[in-house]
Parts: C-alpha cells; structure tokens; sequence
C-alpha cells in the first residue's frame, strides 16, 4: 500500500501547521527528512532537512505505530511552524521521495479501511470539522464517538435475535424447539421499532442543529426589519433608509445563538409592489419567510399581513424608542427589547433542539424510516403466527439490512464517493 | 489404455449424482467404486430430504438427477416438514427402505447408457504434468479421462471411534483409501479436519414399540420427483422416545470415556447435530431430549434411533439406551461411533468444484467439508454436469445464489470455506421466497434442457406443465375487479376503489383458490395441481418483486468479473487481512467478493477502481 502525505491543517499562514504521513514506509519517508524517529508518541524536536541538506524548518515529530494511529497504519506528524513557505518546501521535499501527496479524503478513507471508524462515524467526523458553533460541535462528536453505531450495534443484535427464533422454527421444525416463539419476537421487535421511531422524531432537530436554523424577519415597509437585523447580527448587513421598500431581496446573516448555527433572514416588506421588482421581492419574502424555521413579526397590534404566525413565532410591535402604549416591542435602533427578543429565540430554539437524536442526515433518515416500515410489517405478520413466519422472517432481514446501510456495512459504493468528495485534504 | 470423458471416483451420493449427470450429457462415463455394493449406501440415517435439504433433491430432480426418483421408490415415511408455515419453507422428506434404496440406485447406474461400472481401488492419478489425465487401479490398471471427479466422503484419513477404541476405516467395515490419501497430500491441498457420528442401531423386535408415541406418514404424501405420482412403498410409522434423568446420570458419569471428552478427537462436529454427550452437557438444564426411532426398512429390523450419536464405549451405549422408556430390552445391533476425517478447505475450489490449482480434477460431496446425501449429490450434480462440459469443450455451468439453493450451497463452500460439517438451511438463502421446494422445476427444469442434461419424457412434461401454467396465470391476471365486484363474492376487502385481478387477490393470506373462483367460471375448470402452484406463486409475488431488485444489484455486481490473474497486491489501499482473504478465494466477480468475510465496502470500491483501470488500459 502507497506512503501518503497530506498538509493536515488548514492552507495559509498559521502558528502551526501539522503535515501528516501515513502507510508502511511512513517511518522511512519521515528519517529522510528528520533523521531518527523518536519513539512512539512521544514528542521529540528535530531539523527538517531537504535532500541537499538544507535546514528548512525545526519541528516537532510525533510518530504513532499503527494500528494505534488515526488511519490504523504507522503515521508520522510534522509540526512545522505555520509558514507558507514551509509548508511548501517540506511537502516539495516529501513529494520528491517514495511516497505520494494524499487524494481528499484518503486518510479518512483508510481508517475506514482498516475498520478504525464505520461510515456513521466517518459522517460525524466530517460534521466535526465543519463544526462552527457549541452545539454543533456536541452533536458531532457524538456521531463521531459512535453513539449512533452503538445504538444500530444494538438493535441489530435484537432483531438477528428475532431472526434467528423464527428461524428457528422454520429449519428445526422436527426437532425440539418451542413452536410458538411470538412473545419474545414480538417483544424485541416493539423494542427496537419504538428506538428507531423516536430516533427518527429528533431527526429534523438534528439536522437543524447540523445545517442550521433560519430565522425570517417579517412585517410591512419601514417596519425596522434590516435595523432590527443589524442590530441582531452587530454590524451593517443590510442597508436600511427612511425610505420604505429599501430592501428588495432576502438578505442572509449567520449567527450564533445560544450555541445553535442561525440564519437570520431579512425580507421585502409585505405590501402592495410598487414596481415588478418589488412586486417579486414581496413574493419571496413570503416564499422564504413561509419555510423558514421561526418567523419573527414587526407588525402594529391589529393588523395583518399576507403570511400569519405559526406556532411558537415571535410577534413584536416595531420601533419600540417612538411608542407611548404598553405593546411588547422592539427597537434595532436604541437596543430596546433586543435583549428579550434573543432570549425569546433562544427559548425556542432549544426547545426545538431538545428532542434532537442521533440521526442528523438524511441518508439516516431515510434508510431508517425504511427499517421502520419493514418492522411493521415484521410485527402484523408474526402475529398471524408460524403461517407467516416466512415472510416476517424477510422483513425483519430487509429492516436489518436497511439498520446496516446507516454504519456502511452494504450498500454503500456511491456514497462512499459523495462522502469522501466532501472532505479537505488530508483530514 | 481405456479412455473415458468423466471418471467418477466413488459411489456415494455424490459419485452417484456425478455419473449419471456426466452420462446424461452424453459423455462416456465411468464410476469407480470398491464394490458394487457401495453404491447408494445410506450410511447415516435412513432418510432423504428435510429443510433445505427437500429443496436441494427437487432442484436435482428438475435437472433430471437421480436422488429424488430413488427416494421416491424407496420412501416408507413420507411427510411434509413445516406444512403450516409458508410453503416457501416447506420441506419434503421420507425414512427411506435402505436395501430398496441401495438396489434402486444401483439398477438406475448400471442401467444409465454411456455409464459403465468399474469395481475397484483407485490407488493413484494418471498425471499430464500438472493435470490429472486418469486413474490408477489397484491391481496396476490405467485408464485415461478427460477430468475426474473424486467423491470418497470419509475416506481420506477417516479414523473412527468407540471409546478409547479407534481405527481406521471410512464407513463401518469399509476400509479407508490411505494410498490415494497420499497422491492427494502430494498436490498440497489446504486440508481441515471434522468429525461427526452415528447412534448405536438397535433391533426393532426388541423394542416395545406399544409404550412408545408414534409419528405417522402424512395422509396425502408428498413426494420428491415431479414425475412421481404415488409412493412404492407401504408407509410406516415412527416411534417417539425420550431420554431421561437416569440416561442423563449415566452419560455423565462416563463423560471421560467417550471419544470426544476423553480428548481422543480433534475434528470439529456439527452444531446442529450434536452427540448426546454434548446435548448433556452443552444443555445441562434440559431434563429430557426427544429421540425418533425410525425403521430401515419393510424388510429389515434395524432401527435407528435418531438423536442419540454418541462415542462412548459400548457398554455404555448398552447402559443408556436400556434407560430409555421402551427400549429396556432394545439389542444394539452395530455401535455408535464418532468419525474423523479430513476435508478439503472448499475455497479451494472454483464454482464448478474444480480444483483451481490441479486442472482435471473435481471434488464432491463429503469431502468438501459438507454433511448429508442431499449436499453430496447436489454437489455431484454440479461436477458431474461441469466435468462433461470440459470434456465437451463447453463453458462453466454456473449456478446461481438467486435461482437455486444448489448456488447458494456452492457459493457458501467457495467463498466462505467452512468451520463445521456443512449443512443446508432455508435460512441460508436470502432468495427463500422465491426458490421454493415447489417450483424447482419452473426455476431448472429449462435450464437443464438447454445445458443437454434433461431427458425427453421430463423435458415434455414440464413444457406441458409449463403451458398450463401460463394459462392459468394469464387466467388470474386477465380481468381486474373492483372492490364492490370482490367483496359480493365474500371476500373481505377494503372499499379503496383499487380494481385487483384475481391473482392479486391471492396475494392476501386469507384468500384461497376457491374464493377467487366465484369472480369467474373459467377459473372451475383449472386442474388443482395448477391451482395449488399459482397461489402460492401469487402468496409471493409481492416480495418476489422486491427481492427482484436485490438480484438486478446481484447482476451488476457478477458483470464485475475479475480476471483470474488480478493481483490484489496491486490494489492501493487494501488491507492485508483483505489482501489474504482475497488471495485464499480468488473470487471470479464482484458479487463474489463482496460476500467474503469482512469484506468492506471501501474495499470492494477499491478492487473496483483497479478492475477499470486495468480494463482502460487493454482498451
């Protein structure tokens, strides 16, 4: 197998920067640089030479003898001082020897390989790194630590349980084995269905907490919606100006609300266009405004607009510095009510992450709605009893298979390409 | 020098199968055995068929095989395994009159054209370099033939055991063939080690049979061949005893003398077939274990009493077989005895039980590290059609996991070796809906007229069997009704305003033939044989169509073949365990490899790459 080499931190100027060099020559490859290895990860600072002899960094080695190591082959790291020109000349140097700069992924690939990680772990690494706010981060690491294959490990152990007793009656049907075995069957079924059915319930949490939240700002023109969104995200997103209509097209700003990933979006005031531009700005705002996630309303008591609150939207009166009564309202201009505004969003949104799980892709959901679905028609037809044990025997082995494709066990050759496609080099 | 296409070495199940198979596909055959009286010897228990099994001995009927139409003659005990469930996990099986049995078998070979019998010992190959161009006789005799298929079970090392007691030998008072057991050596086969055993056989006549239960032959039997009508035979009875305490005590107490906890033997024995030694001791809260006493025949007044295989001492089968409620004053006629015995690890072989690494020679049966008549002959089946093939000049008959359980046998063996005597279970077959015991035919029968192994009067009666069948199911799905036209027959529907067809209809559990019949006159007239098979064609259809999709994946993956030079060595990324794996098996395509122990998708994905990269660069 191929010594592969790959910049493991991010391309740039940096305090450091980790090259990493893994596969069975990966300790010759490395001495020819650093000289001795020390031993195994234990640190040890040592030049880095090019083939002519020319010093080209100090760094610090680690060396990790596989399968101890992240890909589960021997690995050593470079921990060179984080300059362009560094990184340049060491890679350049590597790049000339026996071993080969590594394809996206490649690193990641191998540990899969070599049975280091599963793919629902692959997935959540890769989450990991994409990582940019707390509960993102928890959520990852989570699916990284294996949470969700320990829990797939389990219910698959149950239902090969429930498997192998009705196989049991059907291929020792003349000899001593009990003929009717629906109550454990049944019972280890209702188990599992009722994991992978609450499992799936957390999953549009989850993926929110993935992929983030999106927030609309809705009311009519001059209402305070792009003020309100400066003031929300600390700077100049949008321009706002007396005159009413000033924003035409959804305008995006991501933040981060108590911990969770937010797009706040601010749209078209809702009235009637007074131009065609206008007029399709007004169209998308609802359009946008309709499938975002919580809607926050900057409208006068007692009127309405052409989209109406759902459940759990916020509804403020606009421009809370210029009013005398007592209706509960916000200022992006002066700061006032902001401060509730965001603890109100944040109410919510962890309400609605609360019932996150561990399935956070839709490639989970959909393999696991499919299990779900077998398993009910494992569970009607185990209980018309042994006449039809042969087929809830081939539902049970269709929702076991459906569990598997989640872990990557089968199944899995074109994902495996979008999966490793998404990830930076040497990851 | 004789010269013959196919020599078949043995005469087993195996032998049996492979000479008549060779012979049906016209090439000159020869079957070599010690003696003649070794044909058709049914040296476990005298029964055909069972789970899985049934299936395999229809699937060698409707390719013309000989097992099913011998069972059939010989059958005293016909029954229906698992009649209540499914009839894809339906199972045909008889006790079968093992004289009737053995004289059947032989008569059909030495009646077979192009299939001559040659008593003697195989001592050695005739070798053409690497390749095995013949055999050797004991008396120095030498005959040539184009591939040989070898089929000595036990044979090879097979060393028995009673007690302490052990020889060498195959089958009781058989000798074991130790001469040839070198030539194989030689070759440097990879080669593993089993065992299994048989219970002490006792006389009938000293059973009391009137304080026994009895196990009767089903009132409408149902028999193996699909040319069979009716059983030969008188149908008999088996009786049902059961060990208890005092047995239980008994066994324990000379745990230390039996064979195989005196540590004597180091074969690896079947799970699912375990001595009452194990049972005893593995099952130690169970009070009580079931034992069938079963007949050997009309004639013959051995019973074999199915459960208790044991290697203990005689004396102390003769104690705990008296321990047991109605055989207190049984007589044992023959000891139990454990067998050991070498096998050759099956992924050794190629999909046509050819040797991958000695051409010209074939393996069936035994000693491939399989277990029962049904496996042996269904791999006799497979070497015997593929032998006659080579000799012909024709290409590999390949069986496949999706349309036979003989595939799914044959896959199980090359790619994933054994650990335990093989054994075939419905369970094995993730195609168990579809490749059911009751449409053997229809998946084979075809099949094995264009390979050239299926003789004339079969060949006409499946084609009009097959007519029918397509008029009847062209009958069942010609009209469709509405829900309110359905339920005023009586069957319960619900009023979804879909329209269904007859044949949909049956898909329902709870509807039968005679319902469907009221929605249309035609349907009277159709025979109840044809009835009988479209509904449960219909019962299935629903599944079968979504198995379908897993065999068009199947498909694609088998078009992946992979050269037989691909040196996995060469695949970036690869690791050594995979490596080895691939390296032992030698998988022919994709679908192959992927079911390889521990083989993982990346892995596959890799060969995958290297397979198109190779195939652009000859391009």
């Amino acid at each position: 197998m191929d010594t592969i080499f790959a910049l493991a931190t991010a391309q740039g100027r940096a305090g450091v920067a980790v090259i990493r060099i893994s596969g069975s020559e990966a300790f010759e490859v490395a001495q020819v640089l650093c000289g001795a290895l020390p031993g195994g990860r234990a640190p040890a600072l040592r030049h880095l030479r090019s083939a002519g002899g020319v010093v080209l960094d100090h760094a610090l080695i680690l060396k990790f003898d596989g399968p101890a190591s992240f890909t589960g082959e021997d690995t050593v790291e470079f921990h060179l001082h984080g300059s362009v020109a560094v990184v340049a000349a060491v890679l350049q140097t590597l790049g000339a020897g026996t071993a080969r700069m590594a394809e996206p992924g490649e690193f990641t690939r191998r540990a899969l390989e070599n049975n280091k990680m599963d793919l629902a772990q692959v997935e959540g690494l890769a989450d990991l790194i994409e990582a940019e706010t707390e509960a993102q981060r928890q959520q990852a690491l989570r699916g990284m630590s294996g949470d969700l294959s320990n829990r797939i490990e389990e219910w698959r152990s149950k239902l090969i349980r429930a498997a192998a007793l009705i196989e049991a009656t059907i291929d020792f049907a003349d000899e001593d084995v009990p003929v009717d075995v629906t109550p454990e069957v049944r019972d280890l079924l209702g188990q599992v269905r009722r994991d992978v059915a609450e499992q799936l319930k957390g999953f549009s949490a989850a993926e929110r907490i993935r992929t983030g939240f999106e927030v609309a700002i809705v009311g009519p023109p001059n209402a305070g919606k792009s003020t309100l969104l400066n003031a929300l995200a600390r700077r100049e997103a949008a321009i706002t100006s007396q005159i009413a209509g000033t924003t035409r097209d959804v305008i995006e700003v991501r933040m981060d609300i108590a911990g969770l990933p937010v797009t706040l979006l601010d749209t078209a005031g809702l009235r009637d266009g007074q131009d065609e531009i206008e007029a399709q700005g007004i169209e998308r705002a609802i359009a946008r405004a309709r499938d975002a996630d919580l809607r926050i309303f900057l409208q006068e008591p007692g009127t309405s607009l052409p989209i109406s609150p759902l459940d759990g939207d916020i509804i403020l009166a606009p421009k809370a510095d210029e009013r005398s009564d007592d209706a509960a309202a916000v200022s992006g201009k002066t700061g006032q009510g902001i401060a509730k505004l965001v603890s109100d969003l944040e109410m919510q949104l962890l309400q609605r992450t609360a019932a996150a799980g561990l399935i956070t892709h839709e490639r989970h959901r959909q393999a696991m709605s499919q299990s779900l679905s077998n398993l009910d028609a494992a569970m009607d037809r185990v209980e018309s009893g042994p006449a039809l044990y042969d087929i809830a025997a081939e539902e049970i082995r269709t929702a076991v298979r459906s569990l598997e494709v989640v872990v990557g066990r089968v199944d899995v050759e074109n994902l495996l390409d979008e999966i490793f496609a998404s990830f930076c080099l040497g990851k | 020098m004789k010269q013959f296409d196919v020599i078949v070495i043995g005469g087993g199940h195996a032998g049996s199968e492979a000479a008549h198979a060779a012979a049906r596909m016209g090439v000159n055959t020869a079957l070599v055995t010690m003696k003649l009286e070794g044909i058709g010897v049914m040296s476990c228990n005298p029964a055909i068929g069972g789970l899985g099994k049934g299936h395999l001995v229809r699937e060698i009927d409707a390719l013309d095989g000989v097992m099913g139409r011998v069972a059939d003659a010989a059958g005293i005990q016909f029954r229906l395994l698992n009649r209540r469930k499914g009839p894809a996990v339906q199972g045909p099986r008889t006790q079968a009159d093992r004289q009737v049995y053995q004289r059947e078998m032989q008569s059909i070979m030495e009646n077979t054209p192009r299939l001559s019998i040659i008593v003697g010992e195989v001592t050695d190959f005739l070798m053409q370099g690497d390749r095995v161009a013949g055999v050797v006789l004991g008396d120095g005799t030498e005959i040539a033939a184009k591939s040989v298929i070898l089929t000595t079970g036990t044979f090879l090392r097979g060393v028995i055991h009673i007690g302490d007691t052990s020889y060498s030998g195959g089958r009781m008072g058989d000798k074991a063939s130790s001469k040839l057991a070198e030539r194989i050596d030689s070759f440097g086969l990879p080669l593993g080690r089993l065992k299994t055993g048989t219970p002490p056989r006792l006389d009938g006549r000293t059973i009391a049979w009137d304080q026994l239960s009895v196990q009767e032959a089903d009132d409408e039997p149902v028999l193996f061949s699909f040319m069979s009508k009716a059983p030969a035979l008188r149908q008999v009875a088996c009786g049902i005893t059961h060990t208890n305490a005092k047995t239980h005590d008994i066994i324990r107490e000379n745990l230390e003398r039996s064979a195989m906890y005196g540590g004597h033997i180091d074969g690896v024995g079947p799970r699912y077939c375990p001595s009452i030694e194990d049972k005893i001791v593995r099952f130690a809260d169970k009070d009580s274990h079931q034992i069938f006493l079963e007949p050997e025949g009309l004639e013959d007044h051995t019973v074999y009493p199915n459960g208790i295989s044991t290697s203990l001492p005689q004396d102390v089968q003769e104690d705990y077989v008296h321990s047991i409620a109605g055989l207190e004053q049984a007589k044992i006629i023959q000891p139990g005895y454990a067998i050991e015995y070498d096998y050759v690890d099956p992924r050794a072989l190629n999909a046509d039980l050819s040797l991958c690494d000695i051409p010209g020679l074939y393996l069936a049966g035994q000693i491939n590290g399989t277990t029962g008549y049904e496996e042996a002959a269904a791999q006799g089946l497979v070497s015997g059609l593929n032998a006659a093939r080579m000799a012909q000049g024709g290409d590999v008959v390949h069986f496949r996991r999706n349309t036979s359980y003989i595939g799914v046998m044959i896959d199980d063996l090359t790619t994933r070796g054994v650990t335990e005597p093989y054994r075939m279970f419905t369970s094995r077959a993730e195609f168990r809906l579809s490749l059911r015991a009751d449409n053997a035919d229809q998946r084979l029968t075809e099949f094995g007229v264009d390979l050239g192994c299926v003789g004339n009067a079969r060949r006409m009666s499946y084609q009009t069997k097959k007519e029918k069948l397509e008029n009847g199911r062209a009958l069942l799905s010609g009209s469709s009704y509405t829900p309110k036209e359905i339920a005023a027959t009586g069957i319960r529907i619900n009023q979804d305003g879909t329209r269904r067809t007859a044949f949909q209809l049956l898909a329902f559990p709870d509807v039968v033939f005679n319902d469907v019949k009221r929605l249309d006159a035609a349907l009277e007239e159709m025979e109840p044989e044809i009835q009988e098979q479209l509904s449960r064609d219909a019962l299935y259809a629903n599944y079968i169509q979504r198995q379908q999709q897993d065999v068009e994946k199947l498909r694609k993956d088998e078009k992946h073949a992979i050269p037989s030079d691909f040196s996995y060595a060469d695949v970036t990324g690869l690791s050594a365990e995979l490596t080895g794996k691939l390296e032992k098996v030698r998988p022919s395509d994709l679908a192959q490899a992927g079911r390889i122990d521990g083989m993982t998708p990346a892995g596959l994905a890799l060969i995958l790459g290297r397979i198109r990269f190779l195939e652009k660069k000859t391009a």
